[in-house]
């Protein structure tokens, strides 16, 4: 049944689309795209927070952010300028490369108002970030365990309650 | 059975690697707490004490945060980041064994957080104060 229907150009017209959309890396979304980690961006961002995967903002807000890092978003999170030029390059040459990033600017420079993100966590309700082990959009931990290795899998998130 | 010997071979060269201090990561002047309180105390030019180190720590100087917005009290427990909620290890050394044996690393974060919490620079006598009671708080 499925050889003869693949066998149709009408079908064939189809499924090519679908299995190389199920193939590609980019459309894969739970799972951000690997790039060369950066052992001073883990050290120096991942402190405060997750160690955001650059291809999360586009170039220009990582631009605007890694240029007022003494500003950054309400607190002093400046660096010694060897590390920030060297965090900054990095970002620059991995940034924007998550799906639908690059369409439309994020507001604030921030991934959580980003449009994609918004709409992906549409159906998480107001309460649930307010929720003490939530605390905050940025805490991609405490839905996602496994946010750290860039792992997003809807099937793998845990709502602290 | 005897082991090959390229097994011994490298085996003697990471025990000889590791008693060179090859196979150490860390930061390239390790310190301990006391000389970096040591050298506070001496830039401040008066003994550290440790109750004003506890009081300055818990204290909100005329900003949103105190020390212990982020860093909890006792601070002897783990503490968690006032704005995004991710864990922080606990601050005292008792517990955190690495903390305050990297003097560019703490200054580093004296100079941030000192910023957000009293919108200045710490002096020498206030760090002083805290490393002082943090080095007296027990696990």
């Amino acid at each position: 049944m499925t050889s003869r229907l693949s066998s149709t150009p009408v079908a064939r017209a189809l499924l090519l689309p679908l299995a190389l959309t199920l193939l590609s890396p980019t459309v894969r979304a739970d799972r951000m795209p690997t790039v060369t980690p950066l052992p001073a961006y883990q050290q120096e961002c991942a402190s405060c927070h997750l160690a955001f995967a650059p291809g999360f903002l586009p170039a220009a807000s990582w631009q605007r952010l890694m240029g007022q890092l003494d500003k950054h978003f309400g607190t002093d999170a400046s660096l010694d300028a060897a590390t920030q030029t060297s965090i900054a390059g990095w970002l620059q040459s991995h940034a924007g490369t998550y799906k639908r990033v690059t369409d439309t600017p994020a507001p604030q420079d921030r991934i959580t108002l980003s449009p994609w993100f918004v709409r992906k966590h549409r159906e998480v309700a107001a309460e649930v970030w307010k929720r003490p082990a939530v605390k905050s959009a940025a805490n991609c931990s405490a839905c996602h365990p496994q946010a750290e290795q860039g792992d997003f899998n809807e099937h793998r998130i845990r709502i602290p309650r | 059975m005897p082991l090959p010997p390229s097994i011994l071979f490298r085996s003697a060269s990471l025990s000889l690697a590791l008693c060179l201090g090859l196979g150490a990561a860390g930061p390239a002047r390790a310190a301990t707490p006391a000389d970096l309180l040591a050298g506070y105390t001496a830039q401040s030019g008066a003994p550290a004490a440790p109750e004003r180190g506890r009081a300055f720590f818990t204290a909100r100087h005329g900003k949103e945060w105190s020390c212990s917005s982020c860093h909890g009290t006792p601070p002897t427990q783990p503490g968690k980041h006032a704005a995004t909620g991710k864990p922080i290890a606990a601050l005292a050394p008792s517990v955190t064994a690495d903390r305050f044996t990297d003097a560019a690393k703490a200054e580093k974060w004296f100079r941030r957080n000192c910023n957000d919490v009293l919108g200045r620079e710490c002096s020498a006598a206030e760090k002083a104060d805290l490393l002082a009671w943090l080095l007296s708080l027990k696990p």
